[in-house]
């Protein structure tokens, strides 16, 4: 192996593959069996870079030529960057030297457009079959789907993968065809629908069979760039919903454009990264799949942007004082679970405790409930409580006043462009 | 207030138990080391380990505790956390005591501490098995050298020996001098001899011809995937506290 040639072309096809965020190794329950190399378990993130993101998954493009001239990306057709291309081979053993090292929990591999969407695929099909089949490799395997990839294609993926994305890019078509138009957005549902029903179809198999073979046993997700079109959190919001709920998906990523490009349609390039924006629609998003909220609670027609200042759940809490004070030795889980700053596992911990005797303060410190938060919001064992009549407005006052950096509003602001 | 003194095994904390209700002793403070007259303590009780007496222990916490709970137990004692006897002790004291299982009492303060303690132990175990980085030495086995915050090392093996089974390994603890070993079919604890000359950290003589290139691309695949816009130090900081640095291939 020409060690230089091949740490320009890693330096290259990192550097390309890095604004894709998602970095999950979890979900899938892949055994060692055949004392091969590797498991897939819980996830594990092996480093964190300097920005403070997880480092899972050796997350690489097969190559940065590219057919296509979608605005956002740094390996469009008419960028001016060095390209680079790596065979299957230099890919697989890359692979197989990091996890031995304990470097990585698995390969996340996306690619350019290079020639047509069938023949990119048929690649990255490839590299996971070499690994699977030629190296009793069971670690993580995360393939993207080539956006218009043929089905026969994609049931071969499914086989070899642990997950399949086909990122969105766009929260909304009218987005995607501004940025990205030799782009189609059905051309990126059909492998989202094709993989949705196999995945299910394999599952039953699998029930009645049980040596059945697992299909992308951690699922699908996808991806959308935030703050690139004008699209307000509503719109994400409810797009990411729709997504959840018609297509199955275990994630949903939101990543905050980074720009990378001059281009009058995009972000001028010293344009700050949307980060707390970001922080936010994953902060709502928790409270989509664990927190038993509905995406109307949390963004509707008279609340179409998420407050920056405080996250989601006390921006919905000061919206429905009416609800407060909820007694937490008397409260179902579920609405002990709206409370601001009482996390699942302190309403488990909580539920658990008052079977045994009633809850103080004290108590709920110990158990970890962030009290500064929780506090305008709680009766518990004690008979301290806030007894002032205040409207949400007041509470938000006083949890910024207390509270840290995090908080504090960042300079830019989003544009209600509708 | 009595002080036990005992040896630091889970069968003596097990055993001091015992000597607690035999006594019907209240105030206690339980200490690990070695038994010395000594009069600085008024009241001193030597604790000698006994396999009985231990065992009727175990069997009364079985009977009132889950199996998971006993095991969490276990685990917090081997840990080796300072000063941490009392809130295993204090808890089991709770769990005899009590008229049910009170293992999810999280308003105690024993339980609440013992879940802390819990969730510490399994954050190390964790980042271990995220933070271990081997060195692929010229006998093909691979080597990491580490030093975990607590014992962790027995809770490493099933993960390890699970996910490397086809690749001989060692993971070396060199706070505590002991390290565990897999051939290939079974894992052991071993210790290693080191002089003043080498250390547990000196591989470069004995390293595979390859393994200085997979360092340089992982250091290179490392500052590549960063995305300097959204520099963050605090958040890199408390992801990875900067005493693991120095075992991190990608930071030294």
């Amino acid at each position: 192996m020409n060690v230089e040639r091949i740490t320009e072309k890693l330096n290259i096809l990192a550097d390309a593959a890095k604004y894709d965020v998602s970095c999950a190794s979890s979900g899938s329950k892949r055994k060692n069996e055949n004392k091969g190399l590797g498991n897939a378990s819980n996830g594990i993130c092996h480093s964190y870079t300097e920005d403070g993101r997880c480092v899972s998954l050796l997350k690489i493009l097969l190559t940065n030529h590219c057919i296509f001239d979608c605005a956002y990306c740094v390996s469009r057709k008419n960028n001016d960057v060095k390209r680079a291309a790596f065979t299957v081979q230099e890919v697989v053993d890359l692979t197989i030297n990091f996890y031995r090292r304990n470097y990585i929990e698995g390969l996340f591999l996306s690619s350019g457009i290079f020639k047509d969407a069938d023949y990119t695929m048929e690649r990255l099909v490839r590299v996971a079959k070499k690994l699977r089949t030629e190296h009793n490799f069971n670690g993580y395997i995360h393939l993207k789907s080539i956006p218009g990839a043929s089905d026969e294609l994609m049931r071969e993926a499914g086989l070899y993968a642990d997950r399949l994305s086909v990122n969105l890019e766009m929260p909304t078509e009218s987005g995607l065809k501004l940025l990205a138009p030799d782009k189609n957005r059905q051309d990126m549902i059909n492998p989202m629908n094709f993989l949705k029903k196999e995945i299910i179809q394999r599952a039953e198999e699998k029930k009645l069979f049980k040596n059945a073979p697992a299909f992308a046993p951690a699922g699908q997700s996808t991806q959308v760039i935030i703050g690139a079109t004008p699209e307000n959190d509503q719109q994400i919001l409810q797009s990411a919903d729709y997504f959840y709920q018609n297509f199955n998906l275990k994630r949903v990523y939101y990543s905050g454009y980074v720009p990378v490009l001059t281009d009058k349609r995009l972000p001028a390039l010293n344009t700050a990264v949307p980060m707390v924006r970001e922080n936010r629609l994953y902060q709502a998003d928790w409270l989509m799949r664990f927190y038993g909220f509905h995406v109307n609670e949390i963004v509707n027609k008279d609340q179409p942007l998420l407050d920056l200042d405080i996250d989601p759940k006390l921006g919905w809490a000061i919206r429905n004082m009416q609800i407060f004070p909820v007694d937490i030795n008397k409260a179902d889980l579920q609405l002990i679970l709206r409370v601001p700053g009482i996390g699942i596992q302190s309403a488990q911990k909580i539920v658990s405790a008052r079977k045994f005797a009633r809850v103080s303060w004290e108590q709920l410190k110990k158990i970890g409930v962030a009290i500064n938060r929780a506090r305008y919001f709680i009766i518990c064992k004690s008979n301290e409580f806030e007894r002032r009549d205040l409207t949400g407005n007041n509470i938000k006052q006083f949890i910024l006043a207390e509270s840290k950096s995090k908080y504090i509003k960042n300079t830019q602001t989003q544009l209600n462009l509708f | 207030m009595y002080t036990l003194v005992y040896d630091g095994t889970f069968e003596g904390l097990l055993t001091a138990v015992f000597e607690i209700y035999e006594r019907k002793l209240f105030h206690v403070k339980l200490i690990k080391g070695e038994w010395r007259a000594s009069a600085l303590f008024e009241e001193v009780l030597e604790i000698i380990t006994d396999e009985n007496r231990a065992n009727r222990v175990l069997r009364g916490l079985r009977k009132r505790l889950s199996v998971a709970c006993v095991q969490r137990l276990y685990i917090a004692h081997m840990a080796e956390m300072e000063n941490e006897e009392n809130a295993i002790v204090g808890f089991i004291r709770y769990a005899f005591d009590a008229d049910r299982n009170i293992e999810e009492d999280y308003g105690n303060k024993y339980v609440m501490r013992i879940s802390e303690i819990i969730k510490m132990v399994r954050r190390e175990k964790h980042r271990m098995e995220a933070f271990v980085r081997f060195q692929k030495l010229k006998d093909e086995t691979f080597y990491s050298a580490v030093e975990p915050d607590f014992n962790v090392l027995p809770l490493l093996i099933r993960h390890f020996k699970d996910r490397y089974a086809d690749q001989k390994w060692m993971i070396y603890d060199i706070k505590r001098r002991y390290g565990i070993y897999y051939d290939l079919h079974d894992t052991q604890y071993i210790s290693l001899d080191f002089s003043e000359t080498s250390k547990p950290t000196d591989t470069i003589t004995i390293v595979s011809h390859d393994e200085l290139m997979y360092q340089s691309l992982w250091k290179n695949y490392f500052s590549s995937t960063n995305i300097v816009s959204r520099k963050n130090t605090k958040l890199h900081l408390r992801h990875i506290p900067k005493r693991y640095w120095r075992h991190l291939t990608e930071k030294f």
